[in-house]
């Protein structure tokens, strides 16, 4: 039931509230003298070329997609994970079981040699 | 006495309270249970502000020696108060905000790391049967924690995104490939420990351990792997040296939170306390029995479980501080190499270990 979660809910509640606590109690304790040159965006000393939101290259862009697959690896693996004791332990499933899994992983697994061989891992290329 | 008998006991006390009162049971059962949240809340909220002003004194002091110093020592006795007066000073700090910045987003990332990190307290389980989402836990517990404790990313990625600094924006995108790339070793180590308790309760993992210490996880070789892998990728999830590739101050100035001053400065390093705690927990949980006495259960020395739990995760906070002061930053490929080359393949060979020895009846 969603009540289950009723903790969770009330210690987002205190989390954020924390922190907009925080700020009010020093925006209210603190100087404010701004102009021009504290509020330039820092670069080293250097002016500033051109704003940060320009086109960029995410590099990770591939590895992200990689690591989805791995992550809903991870949710159909898990409930396995609980039962694994149980289910090898009886001995009418033999190692039925761990094929099954083990199957899945290997696909897995040549699809993350794939990647690697492509050298998307690669961070520069 | 447990936290959970204790709790038993104020919530019969205050059910009969207001029965006295006239109010009917099923409102006071709701009203109690409520009230319960807000405590359990409450306490994750001050353990984590705990954590950071204890963490902070203890981080400088434990560096200051590392490198022959002795640390602060000017604030109070031995400088104890060091992270009183830091917290003062950071309040009183005027708050710098880029003209060109994205004010909003700036303002958020900080609130929403903290509100977010803070979540997977919940599942915790700081005694036996004190876990504050007792029944979240029960159900979904290991996965609720790995879910939550990566969102904590999203705020990185608002705040170093809303700077509109270039060393921002790479110190997030470098934050949210570190964190991508670490996420799997951890699930697959966690998956051992799953595949060992046969639960996803992470109380349920403690009581697995039941015993003195031979019975706890890290002791059980096939438990080796795991342990160094998520010990590993636990420190690379919170951001610290040698894995603190967003922050690194000699490359990126300080990465993510460059522009950040004052209060919105001081809710970042909160979280990332309150993480380093969360990681030393979990640590203690999975691999070192959780609340449990190294002498056997029940605890000969009757001892609470949340001070051997406190006990265990200080332990590891100290590895992770001493490891933080000795070893070199790595360099952002070497980081993302060692996820992908090293430690997914380690982790599918752990995993596989695991598997043969429940096939061999050996757990």
């Amino acid at each position: 039931m969603a009540l289950e979660y009723g903790p969770v809910a009330v210690l987002l509640t205190f989390g954020v509230a924390l922190g907009v606590a925080a700020m009010v109690t020093a925006w209210l304790l603190r100087p404010s003298d701004p102009y021009a040159a504290k509020q330039a965006v820092y670069e080293c000393g250097m002016e500033p070329i051109g704003p940060a939101w320009s086109q960029f290259y995410a590099r990770y862009y591939l590895i992200a997609l990689v690591f989805v697959v791995f992550d809903v690896e991870a949710i159909f693996l898990f409930p396995w994970a609980a039962v694994f004791k149980q289910l090898s332990a009886a001995t009418a499933m033999g190692a039925v079981p761990l094929v099954e899994v083990a199957v899945f992983i290997v696909i897995l697994l040549i699809g993350l040699a794939y990647a690697w061989r492509k050298g998307d891992l690669e961070w520069t290329r | 006495m447990s936290i959970h008998t204790i709790g038993v006991i104020i919530k019969d006390w205050l059910i009969g309270l207001l029965a006295g009162w006239g109010v009917p049971v099923e409102l006071s059962r709701l009203l109690i249970e409520v009230l319960t949240w807000a405590v359990g809340a409450a306490l994750c909220i001050i353990a984590i502000m705990l954590a950071a002003l204890v963490f902070i004194y203890l981080e400088r002091k434990v560096s200051g020696y590392i490198q022959s110093r002795l640390g602060p020592t000017r604030c109070g006795p031995v400088g104890i108060l060091q992270s009183f007066v830091d917290v003062i000073k950071l309040l009183l700090k005027e708050d710098i905000v880029p003209a060109e910045a994205d004010r909003v987003l700036h303002t958020i990332g900080p609130i929403l790391f903290l509100a977010v990190s803070a979540l997977a307290y919940v599942v915790v389980p700081w005694d036996e049967g004190g876990t504050v989402a007792g029944k979240v836990d029960a159900g979904v517990g290991v996965l609720f924690m790995a879910a939550v404790g990566s969102m904590g990313l999203i705020g990185i990625v608002v705040g170093g995104w809303g700077s509109n600094n270039k060393w921002s924006l790479l110190g997030a995108i470098r934050g949210a490939a570190q964190m991508v790339s670490y996420e799997i070793p951890m699930l697959l180590a966690l998956m051992c420990v799953v595949l060992q308790a046969e639960t996803l309760s992470l109380a349920g993992i403690v009581e697995d351990q039941k015993g003195s210490i031979i019975a706890w996880n890290f002791l059980r070789p096939w438990m080796w792997l795991p342990v160094v892998l998520f010990l590993i990728s636990g420190v690379a999830e919170i951001n610290r040296t040698p894995f603190d590739i967003p922050e690194a101050e000699s490359e990126l100035v300080s990465g993510f939170h460059t522009e950040y001053t004052g209060m919105k400065f001081a809710l970042f390093f909160l979280a990332e306390y309150g993480n380093l705690l969360l990681v030393a927990l979990i640590f203690s949980v999975l691999f070192l029995g959780g609340w449990l006495s190294p002498f056997g259960y029940p605890d000969p020395l009757r001892l609470p479980g949340i001070i051997w739990l406190l006990a265990k995760s200080l332990l590891i906070v100290l590895i992770v501080m001493w490891v933080r002061w000795t070893l070199p930053r790595l360099r952002v490929d070497q980081l993302m190499g060692l996820a992908w080359k090293l430690m997914i393949p380690a982790g599918f060979v752990a995993l596989g270990v695991m598997c043969a020895v429940i096939m061999l009846g050996w757990a």
